[in-house]
């Protein structure tokens, strides 16, 4: 072992001693929740377009409520209080966008104190919570106001033949196949921030651009559902929807690239990504074709993040050099 | 041409347009050196002289200690003030000759019988390259000798010469490459030699495709010698990853690369191979960048080993009041230093000097699990884990699943939005686990 004399430096400096590496990227944790908050702006927009600008208050309400409970249980655990690192409000955001127009303000608070405090800090705050918040709070809500939390608004600028049931309960229970040009565009029934695949897809490929959204998520998902929603649409398409339709349908989309993408439920490893994405969409379509719900996105995604974990275990990127036989 | 690469990996701010148009100057002798005994891999040299002796440029003060050491000469003129404990920039003190130059004997000069590179045999290459004290100028300092002695079991097929400098600011090799392009092929063709290898590649990063023409021109027609653009992409440069963009193989965990034979050498030292050999000089200066925006000229230069590095500063016209971090070595693997009377070693490539608006230091969070270093690092490893484990005194668990594989390249930290310091952490846990088995081998 080296012994280790010290010596009184002649020159002494007090520059900064930290250990390499020195230069760091440009993101740290506020930046990125608060620029994952600002690609939610096209579905804002979309939102307040086709359900009117007084939806504005929900997302209002689910943020403000959302950042007051993080502050009050990190006062109450004597934690420091740290309010504007932008993960409680993209919390709180994401929930209100997963709810229908003109949603009852006292309940969205009610769904932000728990998807604060059931869905992240129960579990120590940020980075140890196992499911996604909003969603979380979301499924109380739909435990809690089933009646509410189903009621469709007709949006602004429809087609004749739209009704304010969403495209997927149409299909469901009426097989009225709705037209994909509205789905891309959004003015049809359905969820605040998820009706327009257009607005969707702006802020998710900004995400995956900048590299804060690992590709593979959204595009495992994405094949998973040509596969499995294929499958079944090749069987009979008259039953089925095609798998386009699935896909620009019901909260999907805005599922793969905000919800599923959520780093701290996800799982770290490539592989893990693939899995994790391929059973999204297997369970989507079991819950779709199969349950009593039109939409199951919520659902599914919650279910696969109890198995992050055990992706993460099962895994595991095989090491530079291991197990592969070295040619002479 | 396309460029070859490795998995994973980063690309920071490069910063090498502050020092990359500007040729090398040589620094002048200091009043004061002070040569650490250990500059290299493995045992401390040992000394060949005592207070109050003479000594000349390039004479030999150290005498190496076993095969894995390496002598050290002096590089200035003058007499020898003391030996003992003096600061180095690893950190941590080290035993080490402090000479004082003389003023008026600057032509005085020890060098050895330069040696014709047609007719050298490889004995003679590797006795030469051993007694000129030559260590990797790559950072490691790997004695080189030892690295042109592979055991006879050890089928060496490629020489690779280390054209990367994928660490940022750095133009110390860049400027090599384009000011002495036939002195770095005479190295590889001498390393090439010593080895008994009839193929050698120089591989560059695509961002210096000023080099990449220069070379490419001038080995047209050297047999078996090609230069290959590589991605620029941090850490393009470990050996693991060149090893890998040039041939494809994978070294294994544990192994080196002449396990795949490969050999690999550094620019600077290919460069002070052929000094040794052709112009019999000993390694007595280091060619090292000095960079960053917190330092007023920003430089390329030829310093006397031993130099302070504060003589180095002032030469460069000292620091800017926003200065934060002085660094020797590159930013992503380097020593942030405590003690500007630290001299610059052998291996020393680069002194930089950073403010505040470099180094972007936010506040750490917990993990986000966000997958980015996973995805980044180079060898595959999990270093949030890593690192967790480490926390968590989990040694065993950090073991099973490759601690000691990582190098330290800082890719995982570099890129981690929450900003925890998980080369700090793998450190420490692999300390622990080497400490862990060697306990094992014991009982």
């Amino acid at each position: 072992m080296e012994t280790v004399t010290t010596i009184e430096p002649k020159q002494k400096v007090y520059f900064d001693l930290t250990i390499s590496p020195h230069l760091h990227s440009q993101w740290s944790t506020a930046k990125v929740m608060w620029f994952v908050n600002l690609t939610l702006v096209p579905c804002i927009a979309s939102a307040l377009i086709f359900f009117g600008i007084q939806q504005i208050l929900i997302m209002l309400v689910a943020v403000l409520f959302a950042v007051g409970t993080e502050a009050a249980i990190q006062a109450i655990r004597k934690k420091k209080v740290i309010l504007f690192d932008g993960s409680a409000a993209l919390t709180g955001l994401l929930l209100s966008l997963t709810l229908p127009p003109n949603f009852s303000l006292s309940a969205t608070a009610i769904g932000s104190v728990v998807a604060i405090g059931l869905g992240k800090q129960i579990f120590g705050g940020i980075g140890y919570n196992i499911f996604n918040p909003a969603l979380v709070g979301r499924a109380f809500l739909q435990a809690a106001f089933p009646v509410q939390i189903t009621t469709w608004t007709k949006p602004n600028y429809a087609v004749d033949s739209i009704t304010s049931a969403t495209p997927l309960a149409a299909f469901k229970f009426d097989k009225l196949l709705t037209e994909t040009y509205s789905l891309a565009f959004g003015n049809v029934g359905g969820s605040l921030g998820e009706t327009s695949a257009i607005a969707v897809l702006i802020g998710g490929i900004f995400l995956i651009a900048v590299g804060i959204v690992n590709w593979r998520i959204p595009v495992s998902m994405i094949i998973g559902m040509f596969v499995f929603g294929g499958a079944l649409w090749i069987i009979n398409p008259q039953q089925y929807p095609s798998p386009v339709f699935q896909i620009f349908a019901g909260s999907f989309l805005f599922g793969a690239m905000f919800m599923a993408t959520d780093w701290v439920t996800s799982p770290i490893t490539g592989k893990g990504m693939w899995i994790f994405g391929l059973g999204i969409s297997l369970v989507l379509i079991l819950i779709r074709t199969f349950g009593g719900l039109p939409e199951g996105v919520m659902y599914s995604i919650l279910f696969m993040n109890a198995f992050v974990p055990i992706i993460n275990r099962y895994t595991r990127p095989r090491i530079f050099g291991e197990q592969k036989e070295v040619k002479k | 041409m396309s460029s070859k690469t490795f998995r994973g990996g980063v690309h920071p701010k490069e910063y090498k347009e502050l020092t990359e148009h500007l040729p090398f100057e040589y620094f002048p002798a200091p009043d004061e050196i002070i040569l650490p005994l250990s500059q290299h891999l493995g045992k401390e040299a040992k000394p060949l002289v005592k207070k109050g002796d003479e000594v000349i440029l390039g004479q030999l003060v150290a005498q190496p200690d076993g095969f894995i050491s390496a002598p050290i000469h002096s590089s200035v003129n003058g007499k020898v003030l003391s030996i003992g404990k003096e600061v180095t920039p690893l950190g941590f003190p080290k035993d080490s000759i402090v000479i004082k130059a003389s003023e008026n004997s600057v032509d005085k000069k020890f060098s050895f019988v330069p040696l014709d590179p047609e007719t050298v045999t490889p004995d003679e290459i590797r006795q030469r390259v051993a007694e000129a004290g030559i260590v990797g100028q790559g950072g490691a300092a790997f004695p080189t000798y030892v690295k042109l002695t592979p055991p006879k079991d050890k089928l060496i097929d490629v020489v690779i010469i280390n054209g990367c400098e994928c660490e940022p600011y750095l133009t110390r090799d860049y400027r090599f490459m384009i000011e002495r392009p036939d002195d770095l092929i005479s190295g590889l063709k001498l390393i090439m030699k010593a080895l008994g290898v009839k193929r050698g590649v120089i591989g560059i990063e695509d961002n210096k495709p000023e080099a990449i023409k220069i070379l490419s021109h001038k080995v047209e027609y050297e047999e078996g010698i090609e230069v290959v653009s590589l991605k620029t992409k941090y850490p393009q440069g470990a050996e693991k990853m060149l090893i890998k963009a040039v041939t494809g193989k994978e070294v294994p965990p544990g192994k080196l690369p002449m396990d795949v034979g490969a050999v690999i050498q550094n620019i600077g030292t290919a460069i002070a191979i052929h000094d040794a050999v052709v112009k019999g000089e000993p390694l007595t200066h280091a060619a090292l960048t000095v960079s960053g925006l917190g330092i007023r000229q920003p430089k390329n230069l030829y310093v006397p080993v031993g130099t302070p590095i504060q003589n180095i500063i002032e030469f460069c016209g000292g620091v800017t009041e926003d200065a934060v971090k002085i660094i020797v070595g590159g930013p992503m693997m380097g020593i942030a230093q405590y003690d500007l009377q630290a001299p610059v070693m052998k291996a020393t490539s680069g002194i930089l000097i950073l403010t505040k608006k470099e180094v972007t230091e936010s506040e750490e969070t917990p993990c986000l699990r966000c997958g980015q270093c996973v995805d980044a690092c180079p060898l595959n490893l999990m270093p949030t884990k890593l690192a967790r484990y480490t926390q968590l005194k989990r040694y065993e668990d950090a073991e099973g699943i490759g601690i000691t594989v990582c190098m330290e390249c800082g890719t995982c930290a570099f890129t981690c939005p929450a900003n925890i310091p998980l080369v700090q952490w793998i450190r420490l846990g692999k300390q622990k686990v080497l400490q862990m088995q060697k306990e094992r081998t014991e009982n």
